[in-house]
Parts: C-alpha cells; structure tokens; sequence
C-alpha cells in the first residue's frame, strides 16, 4: 500500500483503490514493510446470485443530476450495464415495466448506528460508544455491530443500499467508523463494503464536554471541561499522531526495528497519511471554521460535518475547503448547539455549491431519508431556491458516496459501478411513496410484495410480529 | 367519543375573540371538513369573528367586505394531540426545561399549565406548519405520575386560550416500572394506592399528611381524575399491558382513560373499541425498540381504524420540538393502508373528540374558528400552511427559524456583517 502525504480527499478520486486497501495480494506482499496488516478484519461480502434484469419505462433518477423519462435501466453481473430511454433486452432477460414508478441509486447513509445501538435498546447493546476516555481513537466500531439488529431490515425497505455506522459522539475521537452494503449477514465482516477506507468519528461542542468536563454529575469532572479544551485535546492527540507517523515512515523508508504499536495512534496516523477519512460531528458554523483552520494546521481534510445545523450560515466557507455537511432536514432545539436550525439548511448548503448531504443518525430517520430530502427539496422551492428533484437526489447517494470514499463504485446509476438500485412505487419525494425493490450488487435482496424477500433478523423470529409488514 | 368537559373553553374563546368583527372566506380547490360534509371540491369555509358561521361549495353566498383566501386546501387547525410544546425551549438545559421535575415531592398535583411559555419558540415553529392547538402532557420525575396537562392554542399569546388540568398523564409499562420500584406490578400498584387515596380524599388525610402513595395536596389534585371527572391519560404499549389497563378500566367503570404509545393496540384492537378506549399512537413505530413493542408496526393505525377504534396520531419521542411532523407521520400511516380521511381525522377530530376539545378539529357552522389554508394535500411532505387562523384570526407565519433562515439568504458581509441584516 502506498503512502498518502496529501489530503484525504485523494483517497476518494480514482486512486482509491491503491490507495485506501483494494487488491488483498499486494497488501499482503507490502505488509512486511508496513510492519502490520491494516485490514486484519477484511470484508466477506461477495454479491448474492444475480440474473440480468431490465427495467423499462421508468422515471429515472440517475444519481448525477439528470432525469430520464421512460427510461430503462439494465442491470447485468452485478452491475449497472446500460441507462438510457431506448435500451433493447437481450434475450431471456427477465423484464420489469415500472411504468409510473421512479428509479434510483440505492441510498445511503453516511450517519447510522445501526448494529451498535440495535433493537432492542436494552442496556446490554448499548455498543456504540466508549465513553471511558475523550480520545479512543483505538476502537472500531464494527468491534460493536450486532448484524442480527432487525433496523437494517427497516433501512432495507426504505431503500438503503449502504450505510455508515459510526461510534458516537461524546468522545474527541470517537473511533473508526464501518461502511457497511445493507445485506443481512451472520457476521459483520460478511457485511463490509469491500475496500471502502476506514473513517474516524470526531466530536465538536457540547458532548465531550458535557460527558468529560461534568464527569457525569461529578464536579469537577476531567478534560475538555470547554470548547478550549476540546480543541486543545485534539491538537494535542493529532500532535502525538505526527510524530508516530514519523517513525512509521522512517521505518517504511529505512527499515530496522518497527516501532512500538499504538493502536489509538494508528488511526490518527492513518488519518495524516490520507488512508482514513474524518467524519466530524459538528453543529455550529464558529466551530466548524476552526476545525478546518485545525486539519490545515495538521495536514488533513474533514469529508464531512455531521449533523452541521448551522453550515447554513457559513456554506460558502464550506464550499471554498471542500467538505461535505450531512443534515437532517429540520432537527432543532434539542441542545443548544441545535438552537438555530432551520429547515432550508441543506438547501443553503447546496445553493452556496457546497456538498450537501441528507443523514439519518436514527433507526427511525434511516427508513425515509427519500422524505427528509423531499422536505428540504420543497422548503428550498418555497425560499427561492430552485434545485430540480434529480439534482437534489445528490444529497442522498452520490454525495454519501463522496464523503464515504465509494463514488467510484456506487453512488449513481452509472454504468460500471453497482447495481444499487431502488424502484419506487412513485415519485420518491412524496409521502405515499415507498421502495418497491431495492437491487444490492444486482440481487433483489427487498421485494415489498413478496413475503420471502423480506428480511427476518434472528431476534425477530418466533416473537410477536415475526414476518409482520412492518 | 365526544367529551363534554371542555365547555369552559368557549367562554374563554368568547373573551379572547378580536374586538372588531372580521369576516374571512376561505376558498380552497380541496375543503375537508371532518364533518359529514365530508371533503368539498372548491368548498367555501365563511368565519365571522372568532366562529365559522358557513362551510359550502363553489356557489355558497359570501358576505361582502370579507377578507379572502384562496388555497389549494383547506382544512380544520391540527391538533398536537401529545406534546411538551411551550414547555421548554432547548431540551438539554435544564434552566429552560419545565417537562419534568425529578427531585419534586409532588406529582398528580404538578399543573404543567403552570410552566407554559406562549414566548417558546417552539410554540410560533409548530403553528406555522398547521397546529392551532396542543395538547401539553408534563414528564414523569421520580413516580409514575407526571401531573396535569393543559390544552392551548399556538398563537403566542401572552393571554393564549389556556384550558388548564385537561387530563392527568401516568406511564405503567417498562417506564411505569422503572419509577415505581422496579415491576410492572409495582406500578399497578402505585396506581391503585393513588386511586384509593384520591377516592378517599379527605377522609383518609384527616389525621395525617400521607397516604399510601399521594401526599394531601397530590391526593386533592388527583381525586378528580381518580373519580373519573377528569381524563386520565396512560401510557403503555405492550399488548398485555394495554389488557392491563382494560382490565384496571372494567375495575373502576367511572375512570375515563386513554391510551398513548399503544405500539401493540392492534393486537387488542377489539377489545379497545368494544370498551371505546381511544388511543394516541406514534405512526412511525415499527421497530423492536424494547421488550414492549416487539410487534409494533406501521400498520398499526390502518389496523385500528379497521376495528374500529378511535385514535390520534402524535411524533411521540419528539414532542416538545418536533410535534409539527405530526402529518409526515399520518401520510405514512396512508401509505400502510390508512385511508386519508381517518389520516387527517386522526390531526384533527379524533383529538378533539378523544380530549373533548367541544367544536374543535372540523370545519362547521358553530366551530371554532381554528382554521388552516394549505398550498397542498396537508399530508405530504412538500405542503405547508399558506395561512393559519387561531379563533378567527390570521397568525403569523414567521417563527425564529424563518427570521434566521431570512439573514442567511445571503452570505454577503461586503458592506456589513450579518449581524445587521433583519429582514
């Protein structure tokens, strides 16, 4: 594997595949150099058995801005094979006429908890945060994924294709992050999204400070006790990371005897390296401005903001450093950092030619994201902001896809990249509307009709409800 | 269901009411009434003062000089029919957080009127998408009795039409549970102290201040939900705890309940007509959340409204601040089978009906004239409210988001910082 210097963001261009995992072979010819394997959990998911299918007559979105009326969409060897409105079948395919139904790319969702703060929420599977200190830099979070959680049978249904799961957010840095392809799996690793990058969660504002600084009720508390010290505390760990990469590099240059493991700095240095991306929950437009100053300062790139209530009121910044903002579409009022949310947020975003992205972080979020996008879509309409439907289908796939590394691969109905594709039973950005069939890799692993395409999670069998429309 | 204890509010309503006369005519391509006027086709909705005084069609006789709005629909004002709404401005600062009190040594006698903020921004965020009244349940602290709610309309007003102890609010349940010493039982049996203290009031307090589980005052406050002259709002979810409180109904006849949460209501859905138990459900519930709500699913509401039960939807889980999505919730529940009329019933006539909100939640000759004008179905996701009438008067359409929304249009600081931009 080669080495990054430069920015994350080199990570998601073409070079992805060199740089941020790819070909198992070489990584393991490399690793003697590396000194230790980076992807000692690797992903098992291989696409499920798929026949050639064509889908006619269809209003199609296809994921990069346009819209194709009575289109079709053929989807051969896992892959989407041809777009457009006058595609021939070729024999024996299988045909599907969604006539006045709307087709996709799969959505995802760059912010989820599912598997690590599964149903049920019993205290046993509270998973998705270590607490226990401001930096665990060192913990993954697909170390806490249950696959057995039922929400990813819900995310199916509302067309989620791939997902994010992320630690949480009290922590500086929370932990790595998981690209997850939404396909029921005994293990988490048959789950993985095959050589998608790591990602690190980090965390602005409130929560480190709330959860360290009051110590839970215990007063005084330990650090970040403030927003100085939150800044501090990452300056400080990123400083530590620098000079850990330092060493590696050395080693990697020179060889001789590898330096001491540090598995929290691993993740950092991956960072600095460009192998990981940062994923930064943030809320207020001040802080965000000096978290950028601050990866400057250290030589990376935020991919994106999460939850980002205010980027409103500093989108053009945005724009100009070049990092996504995932949003809900009116979340507010639930902490102080929250206060000034308005329901044109991503709509601003957009306008001001920044990336704007629809996020769940909810079980229940996660079922409708094609909903929240359509309520900023219509609150943008009525502020003036004029954004055609097949445009704002960027916030739910293509930009994801971008903040996740994967565009390359998924993301948009392009041909070449996977068959991640959603038939709607209409316009998706209404209310009535719900995902007929949901394509994973060409396989239909959702068919609402069609009781044995439904997903059962183990807990969910021989309970009240098991099999129930849910 | 249509309960009368609600006759004070149009006093109140009468008082409020503007001091010049006003006539409104509403014209909208869709009108839905809630009344067996059912839906018109460019229907005319006439308010005089703070009443509706004519609902017809196209041709309906308008009187002259009236104020004139013309929508794609028209509908009754929405009612929060559960909601925290007023009560607290950022939920995580408990400076500004009156839903609960967990180190109180009150609880039925906690009157959450008293902690209402018509100034809570929340308050102007949730009118403008099409609610004209709430209804306000305080948060359980350290029992299962969280107090009294109130129901009041979203004007902002300082004198807003407050109707003050409309219900009592109890959690049994896993959250019963966990507040009365650790079992469902526990709760059960909190519940019948309670009832057997209030019943009993004064009698029992003669002598001493406590009794098995209600202090005086508590035991005061609570003695008319307790002999049924009051609605006594529960909350349970799980199929055998919703039997549970059936079962604690056919106990004490005179209690008049209903339900929230009601995650597994369609599995009893029978039992809950027959009895005439209405319930108020999350429409988005389909998730194992907990032990208690393992069948929860989306067509839960379709399922009651088949058995004939009455309900109302809520975004219960987000109350305080998100009790406007309430018709996201109510177009899903559409979308798993529900049919649109008991969707917007379930906004509108069903809380009025279920809180006895007398001439609330329908658009009729004699209604309150709580009225919205929508520039679509009110139930998608793209609609929203062209015009919000509270008692016959148009309401801003502005909240502080809209204000915050407004100065970052643009990001322009070329002359001045946005700090002086108020448009």
């Amino acid at each position: 594997m080669r080495r990054f210097h430069g920015l994350a963001a080199a990570c998601t261009a073409a070079l992805l595949l060199a740089a941020c995992g790819g070909d198992d072979s070489k990584k393991a010819d490399s690793s003697a150099k590396e000194g230790f394997d980076r992807n000692p959990y690797p992903s098992t998911y291989q696409p499920y058995p798929n026949d050639p299918v064509l889908i006619t007559n269809a209003t199609i979105l296809d994921g990069e801005g346009n819209l194709i009326e009575d289109g079709s969409l053929l989807l051969k060897d896992g892959k989407i094979s041809a777009i457009g409105s006058d595609i021939k079948a070729p024999d024996g395919v299988e045909t599907i006429d969604a006539s006045g139904r709307w087709v996709t790319p799969g959505i995802i969702d760059n912010h989820s908890h599912l598997g690590v703060y599964p149903s049920p929420g019993v205290s046993a599977h509270g998973d998705g945060n270590e607490i226990s200190a401001p930096v665990t830099a060192e913990v993954w979070s697909e170390h806490g994924v249950w696959p057995q959680d039922p929400g990813f049978t819900r995310a199916i249904a509302g067309g989620i294709t791939s997902m994010q799961v992320l630690p949480g957010s009290a922590n500086l840095f929370g932990g790595r992050g998981v690209i997850l392809k939404n396909v029921p799996s005994r293990t988490v690793q048959g789950m993985k999204f095959p050589d998608a990058p790591y990602t690190l969660k980090m965390a602005c504002g409130e929560n480190p400070k709330r959860v360290y600084g009051y110590g839970a009720g215990r007063f005084p508390g330990g650090a970040p006790y403030s927003r100085m010290g939150n800044v501090a505390g990452y300056r400080q760990a990123w400083i530590k990371a620098a000079e850990y990469k330092r060493k590696w590099d050395k080693f990697a240059d020179e060889g001789g005897e590898p330096p001491a493991r540090d598995l929290e700095l691993d993740t950092l240095a991956g960072v600095l390296n460009g192998d990981i991306l940062v994923h930064m929950h943030c809320y207020r437009a001040d802080e965000m401005a000096q978290i950028m100053d601050m990866s400057k300062e250290f030589g990376y790139k935020v991919a994106s903001f999460h939850h980002a209530v205010e980027s409103y009121k500093i989108a053009d910044k945005l724009a100009d450093y070049g990092a996504c903002s995932s949003m809900w579409a009116d979340w507010w009022g639930f902490k102080m950092e929250a206060y000034d949310g308005v329901r044109e947020n991503i709509p601003l975003v957009h306008k001001a030619g920044a990336c704007a992205i629809v996020h769940s972080d909810s079980d229940v979020g996660i079922q409708r994201l094609n909903q929240e996008a359509a309520k900023a879509w219509s609150d943008g309409q009525k502020a003036g902001i004029d954004i055609p439907k097949e445009v704002a289908w960027t916030w739910l796939s293509l930009n994801p896809a971008k903040s996740l590394g994967i565009e390359d691969r998924t993301g948009s109905l392009k041909p070449g990249k996977m068959a991640d594709v959603v038939i709607w039973s209409g316009d998706p950005f209404s209310v009535y509307t719900k995902a007929d069939q949901v394509f994973i890799d060409g396989a239909l692993m959702f068919d609402r009709d069609h009781p044995e395409t439904n997903p059962v999670m183990d807990f969910e069998l021989g309970q009240p409800g098991e099999g129930d429309r849910k | 269901m249509i309960r009368t204890l609600f006759a004070s509010v149009a006093a109140i309503g009468l008082a409020a009411a503007p001091a010049l006369a006003e006539t409104i005519v509403l014209r909208g391509e869709t009108v839905w009434t809630g009344t067996a006027q059912g839906t018109i086709p460019n229907g005319v909705v006439v308010i005089e003062d703070d009443r509706i005084v004519t609902v017809g069609g196209e041709n309906t006789e308008v009187p002259d000089g009236a104020t004139e709005i013309s929508a794609a629909w028209v509908t009754p004002g929405l009612i929060a029919a559960f909601s925290r709404t007023g009560l607290v401005e950022v939920s995580a600062e408990d400076s500004t957080n009156d839903t609960m009190a967990a180190n109180s040594k009150f609880s039925t006698s906690l009157n959450a009127a008293d902690g209402f903020n018509p100034d809570a921004t929340a308050v102007d965020i949730t009118r403008i998408e099409g609610f004209t009244r709430l209804v306000v349940a305080p948060n359980t602290g350290n029992t299962i009795f969280a107090g009294q709610g109130f129901v009041a309309d979203t004007s902002g007003d300082l004198d807003a039409d407050i109707d003050a102890q409309a219900f009592s609010f109890i959690k049994l349940g896993e959250s019963g549970a966990g507040l009365a010493g650790g079992s469902r039982q526990s709760a059960m049996a909190m519940l019948r102290a309670a009832l057997d203290d209030a019943r009993t009031y004064p009698a029992r307090y003669l002598t001493h201040n406590e009794g098995a589980a209600l202090n005086r005052l508590d035991a005061l406050s609570f003695s008319t939900a307790a002999r049924g002259q009051q609605l006594m709002v529960i909350q349970a979810s799980r199929a055998s705890d919703l039997n549970a409180v059936m079962d604690l109904a056919e106990e004490y006849p005179n209690l008049d309940i209903i339900i929230v949460g009601a995650d597994e209501a369609w599995r009893v859905a029978d039992r809950l007509a027959i009895m005439d138990i209405p319930v108020i459900i999350n429409a988005f519930s389909n998730l194992p959340s907990s032990f208690e709500q393992l069948a929860a699913t989306s067509e839960n509401a379709a399922r009651l409204a088949d058995a004939g039960v009455t309900f109302a939807i809520a975004n219960i889980g987000d109350e305080s601040h998100q009790a406007r999505l309430a018709p996201q919730l109510a177009g899903n529940a559409v979308a798993n089978g529900l049919s649109s009329d008991d969707a917007l019933a379930a906004l509108t006539t069903a809380p009025a009906d279920i809180f006895g909100l007398t001439g609330f939640g329908r658009l009729a000759p004699g209604a309150h004239a709580d009225v919205v004008a929508w520039d679509g179905d009110p139930l998608e996701v793209v609609s929203s409210p062209t015009a919000v009438i509270i008692a016959g008067e148009a309401q801003s359409l502005e909240s502080r988001q809209t204000r915050l929304r407004d100065r970052y249009l643009s990001l322009d600081e070329s002359e001045r910082p946005r700090a002086y931009s108020r448009p």
